[in-house]
């Protein structure tokens, strides 16, 4: 039915599952920054950052850390590193939100901002001093290498594993943030830290592990890109305005909106790329602007 | 929400804005002495991608090579003028290049402009230099629109074009059996040039273009694109891209079961981009480059300076701002000033002799004609040492290397 365009239906599936698997990314890191927001009212300019230090510290673990420790068969597998590594890159966060940013949720939300801008662009000098701009690269898992025939393209299987774990990730936080108690105190927390905190809640404390959470939702989003794209310090600055439009279209601090219009204009940035590859790029800002226009306040945000 | 907003708007204004410049300021006092020496200081600029996708095959690595260009001749000549390195990021933005040019030419007395990675960062600064009678020695770039359309009298275009890479690379690869292309191509003038010459090199030597596919500059995902490649079939898929853009196209390739039924043509990639890629996952494929640091003994001698500095081994490009900067040098030293029009019809007139090129002379629209290298990648089990990543399959020699004079859209060539 799309012979008119030029189109087989079989490439037009293809693009929209690719289309999926970039869908499933902005999600991840598009949850993560409405989590943050959502409950802190910071603008987290570090999400890319924190991605690129997600990547990073998987690919140390596999190929420098043995070395580091004297001894060069130690390695910390993929496994091992979806799980550790978001958990440390969660931690540094607890360590900035403690040190830094916490002095400043009184404040105007552009002071958030421009001092996790500032961070991300030391950790990203950083690690552009150490290891270069050319990048690294992580071999894919062996349990997940190869491809499966669906008939109308060939899907590897690492990337089938990145659909479905992301919207596992994606649908059990939005699960625990709008179904359960714990939620409900978080929620409660950021409408009416006082009252929340005279029945015994320890406010600060979920704040500070609620950044970690979001910030460890990067991490994880970054040791999932690290087999598919070079691992380079300037992968999450590629990525981050797109996540931060997927956001402010989805409804700043929505959770389902972030995850849903994630989904979404993966999808549509597919299609794109099939009619007219040239504009895909654009296409996720050119529905930001009519989104803001229409709804000013996102797809799924409320008007304060 | 309103707040938030504006706080969005802020912030990319600050992303595009980031990546801080530096430059030294020079000192307002102007030495006396060497009579036609300007001011008496030759100031030398590097206009680079200091912190972006080229900054490791340019970058800090072109900088420390003017500095060793510097030092070594000073050690060696003993010059009465003073010379001076400034260094910039132009963020591989033609504004920013531009902007950068000005400042330097008008209110620091920069007398050459050297680098230039990313062509439209050559193509904004070439004019200005030429509006100023200063000099720009393009080692970058690599459209071949440097050294056509927009030529000046003022440039050199010293380490290679697309015409270069697309005949050498093209032709082997059809040569080899490769005769269907479709072509991955980054969308800007870069990767315009690129696929145009390689598609009328396989064209020439009987092979057929079955499509393209242009992708945003720069991207992180590549699949969509290489899909579309795969449908159409065609043996080889020509990578018009560069840097990150190219290692993350050969990397998903090779995930989407692409290899082996169709083959990959690297149309321009450095030494650095097989360095990252590594060599189990770059084996075999063929590219052109101007320069290889294990060519010869002279190459491996000066190759090694530069590693003790920078840790990698030199890309083209690096190689290239050394001798590029000696060559300027030499020319100021023999006429006596720094003068743009004299300094470059003496540049003209000698010809290029050391470890980057032998007897290699710049033509009338700025091109520097040497020999490039074929080259295939080793297999890891091929690699005998660090950096030791390619054979050496073919000279391309330098005549047959650059796009012949008659077709040349320069208005410099006379015809």
């Amino acid at each position: 039915m799309f012979e008119f365009l030029g189109i087989t239906p079989q490439a037009l599936y293809s693009q929209l599952l690719v289309g999926l698997i970039n869908g499933s990314f902005y999600a991840l890191m598009s949850l993560g920054l409405a989590v943050i927001f959502g409950m802190l009212n910071i603008i987290n300019f570090t999400h890319g950052a924190q991605y690129m230090l997600g990547a990073f510290l998987a690919w140390i673990g596999l190929t420098q850390l043995g070395a580091w420790l004297g001894s060069p068969e130690f390695v910390m597998n993929y496994w091992v590193a979806l799980i550790v590594v978001p958990m440390i890159v969660g931690m540094l966060g607890i360590v900035i939100e403690r040190t830094m940013l916490r002095h400043l949720y009184k404040l105007d939300h552009l002071y958030g901002l421009l001092l996790t801008f500032g961070i991300a662009l030391i950790i990203e000098g950083v690690f552009r001093y150490w290891y270069g701009v050319s990048g690294q690269q992580y071999e894919i898992p062996d349990e997940l290498r190869g491809a499966i025939n669906l008939g109308f393209m060939y899907l590897p299987k690492y990337r089938a594993w990145v659909i479905v774990i992301s919207l596992i990730v994606c649908f059990g936080t939005w699960f625990v943030i709008e179904r359960t108690k714990l939620g409900a105190y978080l929620r409660a927390g950021t409408e009416n830290p006082r009252l929340v905190q005279a029945f015994g809640v320890n406010v600060p404390l979920m704040i500070t592990l609620t950044y970690g959470f979001g910030v460890a939702l990067a991490g994880f989003a970054g040791v999932l890109a690290a087999p598919i794209f070079t691992v380079s310090p300037t992968m999450g600055a590629n990525l981050i305005i797109v996540v931060f439009a997927v956001v402010v279209i989805g409804g700043m601090g929505s959770i389902l909106g972030s995850i849903v219009t994630g989904l979404a204009l993966g999808l549509i940035e597919g299609l794109t790329k099939v009619f007219y590859p040239e504009a895909s790029a654009v296409v996720v800002f050119v529905i930001m602007s009519i989104v803001l226009l229409v709804r000013p306040a996102g797809l799924f945000g409320r008007e304060h | 929400m309103k707040q938030t907003l504006i706080s969005l708007l802020v912030a990319s204004a600050l992303c595009s804005a980031s990546g801080v410049a530096l430059s030294q300021q020079k000192p307002a006092a102007v030495a006396a002495g060497a009579a036609k020496i300007s001011d008496g200081v030759v100031k030398i600029g590097i206009l680079t991608d200091l912190s972006g996708l080229y900054s490791d095959l340019s970058g800090a690595g072109s900088v420390t090579a003017a500095r060793m260009a510097i030092e070594d001749f000073q050690a060696r000549e003993k010059p009465a003028f003073k010379i001076e390195l400034v260094s910039a990021d132009h963020q591989n933005k033609g504004d920013v290049a531009s902007n950068k040019a000005r400042e330097w030419f008008e209110r620091d007395s920069v007398d050459m402009i050297g680098d230039l990675v990313t062509t439209s960062t050559a193509l904004a600064v070439m004019p200005i230099a030429k509006e100023k009678n200063r000099i720009t020695i393009v080692s970058g770039a690599a459209s071949t629109l440097v050294t056509g359309k927009n030529c000046t009298d003022t440039n050199v275009h010293y380490v290679y074009d697309t015409y270069a890479l697309a005949n050498g690379t093209g032709k082997a690869v059809v040569k080899q059996g490769g005769d269907t292309w479709f072509f991955l191509t980054a969308d800007y003038a870069f990767g315009h040039s690129l696929e145009k010459d390689t598609s009328e090199v396989v064209i020439a030597n009987g092979g057929k273009v079955l499509g393209s596919v242009r992708h945003p500059f720069p991207g992180t995902d590549f699949s969509s694109f290489l899909l579309k490649a795969q449908s159409s079939g065609a043996k080889v898929i020509g990578l018009a891209n560069a840097g990150t853009d190219t290692t993350n196209s050969i990397k998903q390739a090779a995930e989407f079961g692409i290899m082996p039924k169709q083959s990959l043509a690297g149309l321009l990639m450095f030494l650095t981009d097989i360095h990252s890629l590594g060599l189990k996952t770059a084996q075999n494929m063929y590219l052109t480059e101007g320069f290889y640091w294990d060519l010869n003994a002279e190459t491996r001698a000066w190759s090694k300076r530069f590693f003790d500095k920078q840790k990698r081994m030199p890309t083209m490009v690096q190689a290239g701002v050394y001798s590029s900067t000696m060559h300027y040098l030499n020319a100021i030293k023999a006429v006596g000033t720094d003068e743009a029009k004299a300094v470059m019809a003496k540049m003209k007139e000698t010809p290029v002799n050391d470890f980057f090129a032998k007897n290699a002379r710049i033509r009338e629209d700025g091109r520097l004609v040497h020999d490039f290298y074929l080259l295939q990648v080793k297999k890891p089990e091929e690699s005998k040492y660090p950096w030791d990543y390619y054979h050496v399959r073919q000279v391309i020699p330098a005549n047959d290397a650059v796009a012949p004079l008659a077709k040349s859209e320069c208005p410099l060539v006379k015809k």
